[in-house]
């Protein structure tokens, strides 16, 4: 339903229930505003919005009103332009710059500050107050963000992102009056995993991203490109920023069903890796240096002895695709363990039989109900759990509404919601970040977590359960109107993704599920087909093939190392393609360079099946050409450009015919011409602005994608959703202004989410899984504590997230640890090899599990036992 | 029966009595006369009819408020209620309802106790400034009291209504007498204002339906219910029912708190005090407290209730008059209120937070004598701009240009003066 609304004269059709400031902005009507955001809602702190309103018809006089904090539905006829309105704005914004430093041109912020923005725009530019300035001292916040409180102007968006949306607790508001402060009790690393995104919450330079500040470069100077996040299945939108070939930032892409306006820290300072040392800049053979020429002979005459090719869940479809075509079908391999490409593959039947739907973050946030079988999601895939946090107030927003209270009023649906929780029920072996929200938390080895999702079935089938616990969450996923399961592979129990399937089924088309599996890509590698490396060995050590060509993929971290040795062992050699310097490329006989996701494009298929396309933000490097291309030149195929070869894929997997229309081809183009990476110019020209006026500032050529690295080209808000590079439209630079490219505050962008959906639902019907066998051997069970910060082997190797990555951990039950002879503190042998980290007791943990860190020495793999024992 | 029904039972040393001693003196009659004899709608309406409003400042018909809170409650379904004290008293000049706290503890506890069962409430929450520390500990006692009592607990007095009350100890702002403020400081959060709606009538403390009333509000309660409303009505000399507790201070010759029908006139009360301190003439006073417009000699005869005082042009607000002779300057007045707004805005919103401390500093340049006229032009900018209500959040921000507004009015001349380089009134 809408109503109309005259705006100075224009008539637009406002969504009923909605507020004045949205209409607005939605329309197209510049209203100048701090405190106001598309997902924190209004607040009415900054009284920047100030409009007239008019009673009706015959109100002369009207009244000035907050437009963030009124309702369409109270109004008829509005005025932006009236004079009072206008001098009431001003004056807010003189206020607001009383303290403020006027630091621009040392400003990391300037050129897109929503700040300088709105002082443009509200016309103050005369400073009449003549005191000292308010000063702050600064804090020292962690390797990730900057602090610089002069700037603040006390819109309240950080602690309201920070607190309220983002369940952190060491931010905070101090002091009063024109002292305000925010910051930490003292000193000391953010501790939320979401808190990059006050970079961006902030509308002036308060917090930043420090990287980005410790490597900088002018925001008008840097070129954007839309792209994919790599360090999880979830696919959260990015940006790209780069100046003269360096990557110097990651921000936020809305995506209307995925993150929305925020990522996590893992997704924004985790694509620093490819500027960190562990890049592979040089082939090597045997490990050692090796010139391009003499590798790619060594290389050439291994294929031609016959290879099999080992896929990654974290190298692009299109690669993975390329390996396929070259080493055939029957000896393409996914490059983890056998127990999780199954797994992995299982999941994608799941989901195209149904009945229960993909949920899509939004869906998330809608859900009335959830369960969580064995994820940690906030260290495993934390924009889920952010999502989570927001479907856990809709029972508080469904009170508000009963009062009245719109959703929008976010400060005052807390205070009516009388803080009532949708029941979000956790079923994981450790404590969890999430159990705040939760109205259960149940600790369950991962055996008996796939179990306790099975008895949930069995109730909601009719049955009834040994669990009481189980009991209560079938009665409640029984009665909501949204159920939601999720799970994932994080694990390795093939049978949570069983139980969680068999909740979908019990729960029925009012269902929505989740699976999760580990990585960017792991659903696309699946799509492709092959079993694990257990498989490849054996065929290896059969002599089948002589040679194993391994793509982005350290081995030694996706499967127990045994295997990995096992194969290394098998094969004649071994040929590692890869961006970073890993194990597996050190002891590849050789290893060639190849693109890492900045510098190629590609598409990545995340959890719920959609195709999205990366593109490359930093002109692609002869060095290290796209692994496709490399493999292309092995006689892969015979592909000019990434166009040709979706095209060959897409004859050949009809049914992955989706990728092609996940962005526009590379041929696409505009009447301005192909899209610029380069931001709106100001008056006059960058310093990057030599093209065409120089003879040897040549325009990088893109042959993979349909922008341009020069300054000139379409932008705005006609740009297809899938090649935004900047929000910025005239007179509006900095992201705030995104909301113009929205349909709805919060909803999908103008025309469409990015993306194509390939799991299309089948009519076959599912075939049941063959029983997973008992966790044969001795020992403790095996569980992987996964970190927000850390992630897999490439996040791990970006500096800032390396100095905000905790120290390994252990934990055992204490009667575990008195069991093996253990104290809090000793050293320990895990199959028979000394972990990092020594024993912490932890009464929470399940008895007969061992929990250690991911990454390093702790590999991924099927749930598997382990002998623990005092290390001598 | 008393023509001081709020301070006629108070010991003359300011000490509070023992509840035997308080039974003693009559003073839990009303608590059995109202449970008992009583419905809840009987006492809503008996306080209508005594015409008893808000002390707090505003002024707000008591009933009404009272019948809010029971439709919230309708609206809000089973679950606690809340009635809340208002003890923050922190208005510039007011000094009333400590006295009420400290020497007259049970006396709020019957109010509160009849008030919690005229409107449902099931705990009743009294918040002190954390300066009242003697007014906190004179409660803590009473209630105690009043528990072994059966005057509070279950079923009070065989009537079967059940309440529990409690003394919080806050460490107390000026925001915090603002009712949603009150109820995130109360909620352990920072007190600044919260959006209405929901009124806390049906959404307030810990989102559950919540009436604050003052601490004289609550204090006049018993004696209404004890006398009848008609008694109430008849102690004030105009349509407002009953006393009103009067502090004068500033330039008299004994500044003190007066309990006298509501309606005195300025001039009595400063009669009472002794008149203006060495015999001078009268400049001006604010009749309600820091955040009150100016009267002068000419509206020394407006009865003070809140009508009258309106309709001349200022408010009754807390009563606390503060009183200015021919030789205290206005300018050096008002940047001192202003100052204080300035340091007690809780820092929510922009006009308040950052507009106050500027004015503030330009009152204490042109008290100085090192303004501008300029200055004074943005002063007046300033009350333009942000003067009306609903610019800012709250109406702090509002109240505290309320005597910037009036003093430029009225004393114009003076503030131009200042321009000169020094300050033109006598003592300065």
């Amino acid at each position: 339903m809408t109503r109309k609304l005259d705006i100075d004269g224009r008539i637009i059709e406002a969504k009923d229930g909605e507020d004045l400031l949205s209409a607005c902005l939605t329309h197209g009507i510049d209203v100048p505003y701090f405190c106001w955001h598309g997902a924190l809602g209004s607040v009415g702190a900054c009284r920047q919005c100030a409009v007239k309103v008019y009673a009706g018809p015959d109100d002369k006089e009207g009244r000035i009103v907050m437009s963030c904090m009124t309702p369409v539905a109270d109004v008829e006829r509005v005025s932006v332009s009236d004079p009072e309105a206008t001098a009431f704005r001003a004056q807010v914004i003189e206020w607001l710059m009383v303290n403020h430093p006027h630091d621009c041109p040392v400003c990391e912020e300037a050129g897109s500050c929503h700040l300088q923005d709105m002082t443009i725009a509200t016309g103050h530019n005369i400073r009449r107050y003549r005191f000292d300035k308010r000063t702050h001292r600064n804090q020292d916040l962690g390797p990730l963000l900057t602090h610089e409180m002069n700037r603040c102007i006390a819109c309240y968006r950080c602690t309201r992102f920070y607190r309220d949306y983002a369940g952190g607790r060491d931010l905070d508001a101090f002091g009063a009056h024109d002292n305000v402060y925010f910051g930490r009790a003292e000193d000391g690393p953010l501790e939320s995993p979401f808190a990059g995104n006050l970079a961006e919450v902030c509308p002036t330079g308060v917090f930043n991203d420090k990287g980005w500040s410790q490597d900088y470069a002018r925001k008008w100077d840097m070129r954007a490109t839309p792209s994919v996040c790599p360090h999880c299945a979830v696919g959260c939108n990015i940006l790209v920023d780069q100046r003269e070939g360096r990557v110097k930032r990651v921000q936020n892409r809305y995506h209307g069903a995925l993150n929305g306006y925020f990522i996590c820290d893992r997704g924004r300072y985790g694509p620093l890796h490819v500027v960190s040392d562990a890049r592979l800049r040089a082939p090597l053979l045997a490990g050692e240096p090796a010139t391009e020429h003499d590798a790619c002979a060594v290389a050439h005459a291994a294929v031609a002895e016959g290879a099999i090719g080992f896929g990654s869940p974290r190298a692009s479809l299109e690669a993975n695709y390329a390996l396929q075509r070259l080493v055939g079908p029957e000896r393409f391999f996914a490059g983890v363990s056998d127990a999780e490409a199954a797994m992995v593959r299982r999941i994608v039947a799941l989901l195209r039989a149904g009945p229960a739907k993909v949920a899509s973050l939004a869906d998330i946030e809608q859900a009335d109900a959830v369960l969580v079988l064995g994820e940690d999601l906030t260290n495993s895939s934390p924009r889920v759990a952010l999502a989570l946090r927001q479907t856990a107030r809709g029972a508080e927003r469904d009170l508000a509404a009963q009062k009245g209270v719109p959703r929008w009023l976010d400060p005052a649906v807390r205070t009516a919601g009388e803080g009532r929780r949708s029941p979000i029920m956790l079923v994981t072996p450790v404590a969890d970040p999430l159990d705040d929200v939760a109205v259960m938390a149940l600790r369950r080895d991962p055996l008996a977590i796939a179990a306790f999702g099975a008895d949930v079935a069995g109730v909601l089938g009719g049955g009834t359960a040994r669990d009481a616990d189980a009991q209560r969450v079938a009665g409640i996923l029984a009665v909501a109107e949204r159920p939601l399961i999720i799970a994932g592979s994080s694990l390795g129990v093939a049978g949570i993704i069983e139980a969680a399937a068999a909740l979908g089924s019990a729960l029925g088309a009012k269902a929505r599920i989740a699976l999760l599996p580990p990585e960017a890509n792991s659903i696309g590698l699946a799509l492709l087909g092959g079993g694990g490396l257990d498989g490849a060995a054996a065929l290896l050590e059969r002599g089948a093939a002589k040679t194993a060509i391994v793509l982005e993929n350290d081995l030694f971290e996706r499967a127990p190392r045994a295997g990995v040795e096992r194969l290394f062992a098998a094969a004649k050699s071994v040929i590692a393609l890869d961006s970073m310097a890993s194990e597996t490329t050190a002891r590849a006989s050789v290893t060639l360079p190849v693109a890492p996701f900045t510098e190629c494009a590609g598409t990545f298929v995340n959890y719920e099946g959609r195709a999205q396309r990366f593109f490359a933000a930093v002109p692609p490097h002869e060095t290290a050409p796209s692994a496709w291309r490399r493999l292309d030149a092995f006689g892969a195929g015979d592909w000019h450009d990434l166009d040709e070869l979706i095209g060959d894929l897409i004859v050949e997997r009809p049914d992955l015919v989706g990728v092609a229309d996940a962005a526009p081809d590379a041929d696409f183009m505009m009447a301005d011409g192909q899209v610029t990476r380069a931001p709106r110019p100001y008056s006059g020209r960058t310093a990057d602005d030599r093209a065409g006026q120089f003879a040897d500032a040549v325009i990088p050529v893109d042959l993979d994608g349909p922008m341009t690295f020069g300054i000139k080209g379409a932008r705005g808000t006609a740009v297809p959703p899938a090649l935004i590079t900047s929000y910025k439209t005239s007179g509006q630079h900095s992201a705030n202004n995104v909301t113009r490219f929205l349909e709805e505050v919060g909803g999908p962008l103008r025309g469409g989410d990015p993306g194509a959906m390939l799991l299309k639902r089948s009519e076959a019907a599912l075939i049941d899984a063959p029983p997973s066998g008992p966790v044969t051997g001795e020992g403790l069970l095996l569980v992987l504590l996964h970190d927000a910060f850390s992630g897999w082997e490439l996040s791990r190797v970006s500096a800032l997230l390396a100095a905000r990555a905790p120290a390994p951990r252990l934990l055992l039950h204490p009667d575990d640890a008195a069991l093996h002879g253990l104290a809090d503190g000793a050293a320990v042998l895990i199959d028979g090899r000394l972990f990092a980290a020594p024993v912490s007791l932890d009464a929470s943990l399940p008895r007969g599990c061992v929990a250690i860190s991911a990454g390093g020495d702790a590999p991924r793999g099927p749930l598997r036992r382990v002998r623990v024992e005092a290390a001598r | 029966m008393s023509d001081k029904p709020l301070t006629g039972r108070a010991r003359a040393d300011r000490q509070p009595h023992s509840l035997a001693v308080w039974r003693g003196l009559g003073g839990g009659v009303a608590l059995t006369q109202a449970l008992k004899r009583h419905s809840p709608e009987a006492i809503i309406a008996l306080v209508e009819a005594a015409g008893l409003r808000g002390r707090g400042g505003a002024g707000f018909p008591t009933a009404n408020k009272w019948r809010f809170m029971r439709l919230g409650a309708e609206k809000a379904g089973p679950g606690p209620r809340y009635l809340c004290v208002n003890g923050d008293e922190t208005e510039p000049g007011s000094f009333k309802d400590r006295l009420l706290m400290e020497a007259l503890p049970h006396q709020l506890i019957v109010g509160a106790t009849i008030a919690a069962y005229a409107i449902g409430a099931t705990e009743v929450i009294i918040l002190v400034r954390d300066e009242y520390r003697a007014a906190a500990a004179a409660l803590t006692r009473a209630i105690a009291e009043a528990e072994q009592a059966g005057w509070l607990g279950r079923d009070i007095l065989g009537s079967g209504f059940d309440l529990t009350m409690r003394v919080h100890a806050s460490a107390g702002r000026y925001i915090v007498g603002e009712e949603t403020a009150l109820i995130a400081a109360l909620e352990g959060e920072r007190p600044v204002p919260r959006h209405r709606p929901p009124y806390p009538a049906v959404s307030g403390l810990w989102g559950r339906p919540t009436t604050v009333n003052n601490v004289e509000t609550l204090s006049a309660v018993p004696s209404i219910i004890e006398n009848g409303a008609e008694w109430y009505q008849s102690l004030s000399r105009t349509d407002e029912g009953g006393t009103k507790l009067y502090g004068v201070s500033g330039c008299v010759a004994r500044p003190q708190l007066i309990e006298a029908p509501m309606g005195t006139t300025g001039r009595e009360l400063i009669e009472l005090c002794g008149g203006i301190r060495g015999g001078r003439a009268l400049l001006a006073f604010q009749p309600g407290g820091g955040a009150t417009a100016f009267l002068e000699a000419a509206e020394l005869d407006v009865p003070l209730d809140f009508t009258h005082t309106k309709q001349a042009g200022s408010s009754l607000g807390t009563g606390a008059l503060i009183v200015l002779d021919d030789q205290a300057c206005p300018v050096a007045a008002i940047a001192r209120h202003m100052r204080f707004y300035a340091r007690e805005s809780c820092g929510l919103c922009t006009p308040c937070r950052d507009g106050l401390p500027w004015v503030a500093k330009l009152l204490d340049t042109l008290e100085a004598g090192k303004g501008t006229r300029g200055d004074i032009d943005l002063l007046h900018q300033h009350v333009a701009l942000t003067g009306p209500s609903g610019r800012s959040y709250c109406d702090l921000n509002t109240g505290a240009l309320t005597p910037l507004r009036s003093g430029l009015e009225r004393f114009g001349d003076i503030f131009t003066a200042h321009l000169a380089g020094r300050c033109p009134v006598g003592r300065a």
